[in-house]
């Protein structure tokens, strides 16, 4: 672990996490080398390899850093934020801070699985991932999301076993439905069946 | 079915289509078309002396044309509604009006005609279904020659007790019981040349059940099954599988090669038995192409009109094959069943519970957090010129271009896709979260050392990037050094982060997205095209070569496309020579002083 202890209270107080994810990326990347190169930044207050950073002691980790280092915006460089952006936006929350100031880079997904046999082209890769990162996430924003009025009706689209099902489920829980069928009856492919498996019962 | 068709919380509109859908998560508004039915399906109480009357003869459609019915129909008996219908383009019309004269319920009705339906939602569930495959192109199997070769689906409603011959199976050409019958496995499925790629998953099971169906039936008779491999991966599978077998059914390694007819109609089937190596001949009563599944017709059409991606299978593609398996990438949007792959019932049925469990999850609050990721308008820089409401896919953007009063941004429409702020020439509008500065600090630092070695690809994150996971997650490898900056949409990479790419040395620059048509934010990446080909000649003009900015199209589901298309980038970027990227560098340096100079003078 790399952490700094003074700072000027004034500019970003950033803390990063490079993610193992297990093996997955620390079999490839060299995770350490890449949290010292980034602590050497500037605003960096914290830089450190973990083992799982989705994981709740992970997670736990550093909302612990962001009380004790007084951090403010958080880089997870990990896996895709398509998989766990939602996982630390939460996190984020929990820790009082506001979840758009998190930023994610993508080790996994995009260095040490493409690149499993260049170990060294994978490492300087993250750490290029990680350090533009830390450029965003110096100039992110904090973000509010307005709450909205939701429609409590369903819109099913086609009308056999897959279409019914859904429609009875949400029926039976109380919300409306509107089930859209092309053809004269519903019922689809499977009311042409004669018996099915694997029971040998009756389709209809 | 009938549950489905009385529930009280259920509105049914059969003969209907969603024609277009508009709005987002939570209040979604969707028009239907429904046509004509021309029989009252409320009055009409199914006595079917409208059929009696009619004189109008036609192949049953249920019954995959096996039987007749009449221009006035029921589809079949447990029809939901149970109402009957009429084909207009068969029936007489006025000149006839048999049936009206005998309907005592007075419910047919000629002049009735399609409505449009406007239903407001706040969820939708995709349940398109799917076609069974069209085996004529596969004419080895003899399917359009011989009346003796059947679908599978033609064979259930031979073998149903409710389809035309009550059951009694019959082959087509004498209407004799066949004494053997053949089953031929992986029509239109597992072929690289014709039908589907994909296993359809249901045709082995379901020709084990028409095997145990047909020794029920008829203990003597002789069955073979040819195939590539037998599937029978769920649960109670193997059970059924061994039950086919202990019962005398033959299982033969090996797809027919060809099928000729013999002068009794019976079928001789040639096939290289791939277990024994031997080529065999088998003659047959009657044979059964156990037909794959492919998407329903209308799948292309309402992927556009919800902005949801495919699978190059051609169905619906989930937002994470594991994790979020009945989700679309859209929000508010599921799938159930076989829109989203091949499957059987049992998996249909859970996977439409699923989806309406992933419904009342968004929706139990009856509320919902708006998207936080949209566009502001900073009203001094605005010149009024109307361009961000223009590229709007979402019309999300008022502006009065005659008043000059400032644009304005409705944030509840704004998906975030950012083309507004791409184009916005005077520097008005900032697309919060993918701010210019942001982008550019992301472009700086990757450029600031070796900035030759490097590939700078912008990827939209619902296609480009994601197909970029997908390549990941298939660990196909590629070179190292491609660069990825994310924005939501490609419509948000402005012309300026292109030229500042070059003048900060990049070799490449790779602008990314979803293919045509297949935009998550409906067309904005039309945007993205016109875009890159203004660059690209305005780089020839300037004396930059055009072929150092590239776009590619690359969907979710195309990891081996993205793994392919970083290869063929770094063979471009390999092909841009140290002094290239310095007299680039030069001439768009010079650029910006003259145009410094000029803003000064003015």
């Amino acid at each position: 672990m790399f952490a700094k202890t003074s700072d000027d209270g004034q500019s970003a107080r950033i803390g990063v996490y490079v993610c193992r994810c297990g093996l997955n990326i620390a079999q490839t990347v060299d995770c350490e080398r890449v949290a010292e190169n980034i602590s050497y930044m500037d605003d960096v207050v914290v830089s450190k390899d973990i083992t799982y950073a989705c994981s709740e002691p992970g997670q736990m980790e550093i909302k612990t850093d962001i009380l004790e280092h007084g951090l403010d915006r958080i880089i997870v460089a990990s896996c895709s934020p398509r998989l766990h952006e939602p996982t630390f936006r939460n996190m984020m929350k929990e820790a009082d801070l506001n979840p758009y100031l998190l930023e994610m880079a993508n080790l996994r997904e995009q260095c040490s699985w493409v690149h499993m046999s260049e170990p060294e082209a994978a490492t300087l890769k993250s750490e290029d991932l990680v350090k533009m990162s830390v450029s965003r996430v110096r100039l992110l924003s904090p973000l509010t999301e307005d709450v909205m009025p939701l429609t409590k009706r369903t819109l099913v689209i086609g009308g056999g076993i897959a279409g019914i099902q859904t429609a009875l489920d949400l029926a039976d829980n109380g919300y409306e439905v509107v089930l859209a069928e092309k053809s004269p009856s519903i019922g689809g492919t499977m009311a042409q069946l004669d018996k099915t498996f694997p029971t040998m019962d009756c389709s209809i | 079915m009938a549950d489905a068709g009385r529930h009280p919380n259920i509105t049914l509109h059969t003969m209907s289509e969603v024609t277009e859908v508009k709005g987002y998560v939570g209040n979604f508004s969707a028009k239907i078309i429904k046509r004509a039915r021309y029989v009252d399906e409320k009055e009409c109480t199914s006595c079917g002396d409208c059929v009696k009357a009619c004189p109008v003869v036609f192949p049953d459609e249920f019954n995959v044309g096996l039987s007749s019915r009449k221009a006035i129909y029921i589809p079949f008996p447990q029809a939901v509604p149970s109402a009957y219908v009429i084909n207009m383009n068969e029936c007489m019309g006025r000149g006839c009006s048999k049936c009206l004269d005998v309907c005592e319920k007075k419910c047919i009705r000629f002049h009735m005609s399609d409505e449009e339906i406007i239903e407001n939602v706040g969820s939708i569930v995709v349940a398109t279904g799917l076609e069974p495959y069209d085996p004529r192109e596969m004419d080895e199997y003899g399917y359009t020659r011989f009346e003796n070769v059947v679908t599978s689906l033609e064979f259930e409603r031979l073998v149903n007790a409710g389809g035309p011959t009550k059951g009694s199976v019959i082959r087509p050409k004498d209407r004799k019981r066949p004494d053997s019958v053949g089953f031929i496995q992986c029509v239109g499925s597992r072929s690289k040349r014709k039908g589907g790629e994909y296993c359809s998953n249901i045709c082995c099971m379901n020709t084990i059940k028409s095997t145990l169906v047909l020794k029920e039936h008829y203990p003597d008779i002789d069955i073979k099954v040819f195939y590539i491999d037998i599937r029978a991966f769920g649960k109670g599978f193997e059970d059924l599988y061994n039950r086919s077998r202990s019962l005398g059914v033959q299982y033969i390694r090996g797809l027919p090669g060809s099928v000729e007819e013999l002068p009794d109609g019976t079928m001789r089937v040639a096939v290289e038995n791939t277990a024994t190596g031997k080529i065999e001949f088998h003659d047959l009563g009657m044979l059964v192409l156990a037909l794959g599944i492919k998407p329903s017709s209308g799948t292309q059409r309402l992927q556009e009109m919800l902005g949801l991606q495919l699978t190059p299978d051609g169905f619906y593609l989930e937002a994470h094959p594991k994790l979020l398996p009945v989700d679309a990438a859209t929000r508010g949007i599921f799938f159930a069943g076989c829109a989203e792959g091949p499957k059987d019932i049992k998996e249909s049925v859970t996977q439409g519970s699923a989806a309406a469990a992933r419904a009342v999850r968004l929706m139990h609050k009856g509320a919902i957090t708006s998207e936080a990721i949209t566009s502001e308008i900073i009203e001094a820089h605005c010149k009024s010129c109307g361009k961000c409401a223009e590229v709007c896919p979402y019309n999300a953007i008022t502006v009065d271009v005659k008043k000059k009063i400032p644009a304005s941004v409705n944030t509840a429409a704004c998906a975030g896709c950012g083309t507004c702020a791409a184009e916005c020439k005077f520097g008005a509008i900032v697309m919060n979260h993918f701010t210019d500065e942001q982008i550019i600090s992301q472009v700086d630092t990757m450029l600031e050392e070796d900035a030759k070695e490097k590939v700078l690809t912008f990827a939209c994150n619902w296609c480009s990037y994601a197909g970029a996971d997908y390549a990941g997650v298939s660990r196909l490898q590629y070179p190292a050094n491609a660069r990825i900056i994310r924005t939501m949409c490609s419509g948000r990479v402005d012309e300026k982060f292109i030229w500042h790419a070059f003048e900060k040395g990049a070799p490449i620059v790779l602008v990314s997205g979803c293919h045509i048509g297949d935009c998550h934010y409906i067309d904005a990446n039309h945007w993205t095209e016109k875009r890159v080909n203004k660059v690209r000649k305005k780089m020839e003009k300037r004396g930059i070569r055009p072929e150092r900015l590239q776009l590619e199209w690359i969907s979710a589901a195309e990891g081996v496309r993205f793994a392919k298309v970083m290869t063929e980038m770094e063979e471009l970027r390999k092909g841009v020579t140290a002094e290239e990227i310095e007299e680039t560098v030069r001439i768009l340096k010079q650029r910006k002083k003259a145009a410094r100079k000029r803003v000064q003078k003015e």
